[in-house]
């Protein structure tokens, strides 16, 4: 996947889950040029949420109150927002995170003997971190690939179809970073950016669609 | 099987993502088409191509844009959420074909007079998301969307909008709460339709991905064309998503109508048969809210109305089979876990109903089940749907919480000596079943 900025070059680089803090300066102007796609900033909501964990790997309070603030919102409407959705994370999570789908066509494929298999590989139960940050492991509904199945994602990737043995063989390929160039950090979900000075609305009334405008191209 | 694939001509090409290959293959002929005729044209083509929605609901999209309410500014939003189990042709297109896609959508605002359209994508799909942004810079680019489209006066904005992991945001209004930076919880109806209040509060038309997808070929081939394929109402070709016990798992584009579920699970040339070929069970038409059907309806045409007379749904156009190893309480049970989980909890029957039925399933799995329980689970699915019909009864916000019998309701009614062998037994019968695992437990 080519990258398109050295923004997100930057926040590849990341190979931790950050202690806190808030945005980055870059991610600040992100967050503004994101906010300005959207005819009502509260929109922004949700891909702001994005944005700062694509930056620490999970949301910081930091960042709940920055993003509260840019919208023009309070800090409970953002991290009230954020909990309702199962990938925005109000707490630290691993440095990968790998969702076992256990839905119905994984579970006709031996998807709950996967997620066995993981839990004891990784010496956690579903649910729970490992004690070095370095995996969190959830068992997930469907992630729409049952084509695949059993499968599950790290970091939002998809890997299947699954069984014990390459999982194991996909935790040494994470742990030896084999994979870096596959799975980004945790939170990082478009390696591409959009261009934000393709936005039509940024010249003046592009709403206005039936009053021909003069000096068509 | 068919002459042409609609939706699916470019998706097996490695570079099938980029605005290059599309070019090559014809991309977006379709839009120059529809800017050299009138709005009202394009709408009349396909109104005539008779395009059922795609997401579940089935609802025809001309009818569906006809409904638009005339306000100075209204909005598109393409539903690209697909959570529904078991469903997974949106990620297809969405990864292999995303200016399809984008040239859909701008054909669509343009029919419909939209300045700014959304493309909502389950945030799952973080390689879809990546490839979409990525056509959408290319197609702006291309002037293909933005400003004075291809040399015309028609401008439109486009917005690549990630969801962040919630089912429910898959419903319509759900959907718009969750773009305008609320918790997806779906609006009370009426107003039932976006297109008379949605995004803001102003006109809205919510439209599925795939929906979208053929607009490109509609517009340029007329949908006479499209309407030819098909038989009645159910025109054109569809996605279906094949999974669970059969040999070939995957999506097959196929004429509406003419291919059978038979074929489908069993064609050499489509799912291949049931693994180790035993005999099947059940199957699932069109999603987990669908209720099941069994080996007497294999002969049924994968066709709206026919699937409806039969009492399920074609929904989201995705088929589980189940084989003779497959435990009915297990399966009706996970699917049961899934709507407890997902269940946005604004209304008691939903919520409170689907985690009771969730334990209830879990226990007569377990083997700690009795008699009674039965009879438990049926009146707790008609304090849910009243009357456990298909179509269900409605008690709640959205359709979520009435879905949630159906397949309870399907294994009960079909598979009652399964349900009554687990409780004489003790435990479920079949041996490696064992669902007592991480966060099940
Ligand atoms: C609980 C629930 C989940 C839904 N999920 C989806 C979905 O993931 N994708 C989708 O396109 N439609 C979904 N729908 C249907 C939408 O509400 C809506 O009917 C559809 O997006 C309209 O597009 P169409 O007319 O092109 O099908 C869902 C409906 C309900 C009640
Ligand atoms: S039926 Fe269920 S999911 Fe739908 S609004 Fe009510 S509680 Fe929420
Ligand atoms: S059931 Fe596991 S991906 Fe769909």
């Amino acid at each position: 996947m080519k990258h398109n900025s050295d923004y997100i070059d930057k926040v590849l680089e990341r190979n931790a889950p950050s202690a806190g803090g808030g945005f980055s300066e870059e991610g600040l102007k992100r967050a503004e040029a994101l906010i300005a796609l959207y005819p009502k900033k509260r929109s922004a909501l949700i891909p702001l949420c994005h944005l700062a964990q694509g930056e620490h790997g999970w949301i910081t309070e930091e960042c709940i109150e920055e993003i509260a603030g840019l919208l023009g919102v309070s800090p409970a409407e953002v991290s009230g927002t954020a909990s309702f959705y199962d990938m925005l994370h109000l707490e630290p999570v691993g440095q990968y995170v790998i969702s076992v789908c256990t839905n119905i066509a994984c579970m006709l494929a031996g998807a709950y003997e996967l997620l066995e298999a993981a839990e004891e590989k990784l010496g956690i139960a579903a649910g729970q971190t490992d004690t070095d940050m370095r995996f969190t492991l959830e068992e997930a509904e469907c992630l729409g690939a049952c084509d695949t199945a059993p499968c599950l994602q790290v970091n939002s990737r998809f890997f299947g179809p699954m069984n014990s043995a390459s999982f194991d063989k996909l935790i040494t390929d994470l742990a030896s970073g084999a994979l870096a160039g596959v799975v980004p950090p945790h939170g990082v979900l478009s390696r591409v950016e959009r261009v934000f000075a393709l936005t039509a609305k940024d010249t003046d009334d592009a709403g206005a669609i039936d009053s021909k405008e003069a000096g068509q191209k | 099987m068919l002459n042409e694939p609609i939706v699916t001509k470019r998706v097996e090409l490695d570079d099938s993502h980029t605005l290059q290959r599309y070019l090559a293959t014809g991309g977006y002929e379709g839009l120059k088409k529809a800017l050299s005729m009138t709005r009202e044209q394009v709408r009349e083509e396909v109104t005539k191509a008779s395009l059922l929605g795609r997401g579940g609901a089935g609802f025809p999209a001309g009818r569906k844009w006809s409904m638009l309410r005339q306000a100075p500014v209204s909005y598109l939003v393409v539903n690209g959420d697909e959570s529904e189990p078991a469903t997974f042709k949106d990620h297809l297109l969405v990864e292999r074909d995303p200016h399809q896609l984008i040239e859909g959508t701008v054909i669509a605002a343009y029919a419909l007079g939209v300045t700014q359209a959304f493309i909502f994508i389950r945030g799952e799909f973080a390689l879809g998301i990546e490839r979409l942004t990525a056509a959408c810079n290319e197609a702006y680019g291309h002037n293909a969307v933005g400003k004075n489209i291809f040399g015309s006066d028609f401008s439109v904005d486009l917005v690549i909008h990630p969801g962040a992991g919630a089912y429910i945001c898959g419903e319509e209004t759900s959907l718009i709460e969750s773009l305008e930076g609320n918790r997806g919880f779906p609006r009370i109806k009426p107003p039932f339709f976006p297109a008379v209040t949605g995004l803001y509060g102003e006109p809205t038309v919510v439209n599925n991905v795939e929906t979208m997808s053929n607009l490109p070929w509609i517009v340029l081939n007329g949908g006479d064309a499209f309407a030819a394929l098909g038989q009645g109402s159910s025109a054109g070709t569809r996605l279906f998503a094949l999974s669970g016990r059969v040999k070939n798992p995957g999506w097959y584009e196929l004429e509406m109508s003419k291919t059978t579920f038979r074929d489908l699970i069993y064609d050499k040339n489509l799912g291949g048969g049931i693994i180790g070929d035993k005999k099947i069970k059940a199957f699932i038409p069109g999603g987990v809210s669908a209720p099941w059907f069994f080996e007497e309806h294999l002969d049924l045409g994968l066709d709206q109305d026919a699937v409806a007379k039969a009492g399920s749904m074609l929904g989201s156009g995705s088929v589980v089979v189940m084989d003779e190893t497959t435990c009915p309480v297990r399966a009706s049970w996970r699917i049961t876990r899934f709507f407890h989980r997902e269940s946005c909890g604004q209304c008691t029957p939903c919520r409170e109903g689907s985690g009771w039925l969730e334990k209830i399933m879990r226990r007569i799995e377990e083997g700690s089940g009795r008699p009674e329980d039965l009879d438990l689970l049926m009146d707790v699915c008609d304090s849910i749907a009243p009357g456990v019909t298909w179509p269900p009864q409605q008690t709640t916000i959205c359709v979520l919480g009435p879905s949630i019998p159906s397949s309870i309701a399907s294994a009960i009614r079909h598979c009652r000596d399964e349900f009554l062998e687990h409780i004489t037994l003790g435990h479920c019968p079949y041996e490696k079943d064992h669902i007592l695992t991480g966060a099940a437990r």
